[in-house]
């Protein structure tokens, strides 16, 4: 059983507002950090957890703080990121619409240790009703006195504002954010400069994931060393896993970093293991993460059992591991088909590209149209080699990651499933039927051919 | 050609659009919250509320609209708009459902809920019925993989629809005849 931090009291009555929250400890973790704490105490506490990233890149929390630049007179910004758009992941949107006052607790501690007045949460736009929730808990958060001027009494002012976006994946990369936060289009910027050092408004700023700065509460009240109890290696505490696909409990789980794929994905307290018919794939951090076959997802190549950590999903690189990521965890029956998936994913990173850097801009495209038509029977026996060879020259030549995010499901798909490929250019009749596998498993049509 | 840019439409916007008295001081406040000479900000919230007053969609005279109460560059304005895939840029249906299509989606169902809405409305993704009730849109992740296959109309999302389900939405929907949007309280 895992500790709940984020989600203790995620089903208590009243606990979206701000009473049943108070009643439950909420906002304990400013009353500490403001009364008790100097803002380099909150920083060193956020260190010593290990805290890593929640939104996909896992890159430690309280080093991401130490870089923000201090000069004399220049406003510092904490800029949230509630884009939530990576296909699997709906954890953010769970957090926010059942404990709202959790994420603004975390801001306001937060803010307090990086010397930041004004914060921001860009919540993408089809979340407006979610964004309706949240300005509902700053309004009761202000009327409160945990927001505006001299913050209990403690000389801190903070205000937040709420930002929706309008539909873009792209704003979920943190320089796409700030500008769409400034009213511009969506294109990342180039870094250097990093946004710590010139971020919005062309202020230090610092963009964290609405799932990081909610773990901050839990941090600053046990101190950043319990919170580093759990987990394993450099993967401590817990994780929001939101989980869907093929399995029997779709939902979002929080998690012990540590515990083993197997119970994760076929335990009852978790995903409760397939519906109805066998494992597959998966694909356990977001559509940009390599898609592996289940049994790489149990086992790693050397034998042993698979970690939900960060190292031990890496393990095998991209040969034959994968990623954390956001947390957006789905996995495959064997009804499904992984070159119709990955046609799915292409058609995303193709719909989504902000179309800066010609690599991506084309590529996507490029590889969409490949894709489409090895699924509906038209592809050609050069297809596969085809596809390798548009991703290799995607990954690595663009700004920002969207182009490496739609060339690793390519190429791990290609890498892991090529029979399957080919099996789509050889039976183009067959494969005319978009669920030609859902009668007869990839494997067991293999087997039927070659008897 | 990125599906970023998308054309604007020219023909049908000489329909008059004026900003309603209570929406305007809804821009102003909104323009007014960040720091000074930082107001294109709202640019985005502010489109909302322009597609929100003019039957769910951004016609050029909408757009030169939002451009003269922020003291933008017309450009500005479509350049933005044009960009983010919510900003309908062409007359739309009292419903817009955007059903979301993507691999989560995908596992679950999404191909035969949208095959079945595509027969049902008798139009095909990113088409208007005749009547004028419903734009079918097949969008991309809407992060409701766990509760798939869904749609969003309006604020509202519909999730773990059923054949059963959606038909009933969508009579229930052509029942209520009254115009949703995005930004519906």
């Amino acid at each position: 059983m895992s500790r709940k931090l984020l989600f203790e009291h995620i089903n208590k009555p009243g606990i979206r507002g701000l009473e049943g929250y108070r009643a439950n400890g909420g906002y304990r973790s400013v009353e500490k950090a403001l009364k008790t704490m100097s803002p380099e105490a909150v920083l060193e506490e956020v260190k010593k957890s290990g805290l890593r990233g929640r939104g996909g890149a896992g890159f430690p929390t309280g080093l991401k703080w130490s870089f923000l630049a201090k000069p004399e007179g220049v406003p510092r910004y904490l800029v949230v990121n509630a884009d939530e758009s990576e296909p699997g992941t709906f954890k953010d949107r769970y957090l926010m619409e059942r404990i709202p006052h959790m994420l603004i607790e975390g801001m306001i501690t937060s803010s307090f240790a990086m010397g930041a007045h004004t914060s921001y949460i860009y919540i993408r736009g089809e979340y407006f009703y979610v964004a309706r929730i949240i300005e509902q808990a700053i309004a009761e958060a202000r009327a409160a006195g945990w927001l505006g001027k001299n913050i209990l009494g403690s000389g801190f002012d903070h205000e937040i504002h709420v930002q929706v976006g309008a539909g873009a994946y792209i704003c979920g990369e943190e320089t796409a954010l700030l500008e769409s936060l400034e009213g511009k289009r969506g294109n990342p910027r180039i870094k250097p400069p990093f946004p710590a050092v010139m971020g919005l408004y062309n202020c230090p700023t610092v963009v964290n994931n609405v799932e990081t700065i909610a773990a901050v509460v839990p941090i600053v009240n046990d101190g950043g060393e319990e919170y580093a109890k759990i987990g394993v290696g450099k993967s401590t505490g817990t994780k929001l896993i939101s989980s869907g696909g093929n399995i029997k409990r779709p939902g979002v789980y929080e998690i012990d970093l540590g515990i083993t794929c197997d119970e994760f994905i076929n335990s009852d307290e978790y995903c409760g293991g397939v519906e109805g018919r066998a494992f597959k794939a998966v694909v356990p951090g977001g559509s940009s993460v390599p898609i592996i076959p289940y049994e790489l997802f149990l086992k790693t190549t050397a034998g042993e059992s698979r970690l939900m950590t960060y190292e031990s999903l890496a393990d095998g690189g991209f040969a034959t591991g994968t990623m954390m990521g956001s947390g957006g965890f789905y996995a495959y029956n064997d009804a499904q088909c992984i070159v119709r998936s990955t046609w799915n994913h292409a058609r995303f990173y193709c719909h989504e590209s902000c179309g800066q850097c010609s690599p991506c801009r084309e590529g996507t495209g490029w590889m969409e149209r490949v894709l489409h038509r090895l699924e509906h029977g038209e592809g050609r026996s050069e297809d596969i080699d085809l596809l390798w060879d548009v991703q290799r020259k995607i990954e690595g030549n663009t700004i920002c990651p969207l182009g490496d995010a739609a060339a690793w499901p390519v190429a791990s798909a290609i890498r892991h499933f090529r029979d399957e490929f080919e099996y789509h250019v050889h039976h183009r009749q067959k494969v005319k039927d978009p669920k030609h596998f859902e009668k007869e498993p990839f494997a067991l049509a293999r087997k039927f051919e070659s008897a | 050609m990125s599906a970023r840019t998308r054309p604007i439409t020219t023909t049908a916007g000489t329909r008059p659009f004026a900003f309603s008295e209570a929406a305007l001081a809804e821009c102003k406040a909104l323009m007014a919250r960040y720091p000074e000479g930082r107001s294109k900000s709202a640019l985005i919230p502010i489109l909302h509320i322009a597609q929100s007053g003019n039957d769910g969609w951004l016609s050029v005279n909408a757009m030169d609209a939002v451009a003269h109460v922020m003291g933008l560059a017309h450009i500005e304005v479509y350049e933005v708009a044009s960009f983010y895939s919510m900003f309908n840029l062409h007359p739309v249906g009292t419903y817009v459902l955007d059903v979301c299509r993507t691999t989560p989606c995908m596992l679950r169902g999404s191909d035969d809920l949208i095959s079945h809405l595509e027969k049902k409305l008798g139009i095909h993704c990113g088409e208007t019925t005749k009547d004028g009730m419903f734009t079918l849109k097949g969008v991309e992740c809407l992060g409701s993989c766990g509760t798939a296959p869904m749609l969003q109309c309006g604020a509202g999302y519909h999730e773990k629809l059923t054949i059963e389900s959606a038909d009933a939405l969508i009579d229930e929907l052509r029942a209520r005849n009254q115009r949703t949007n995005y930004t519906d309280q």
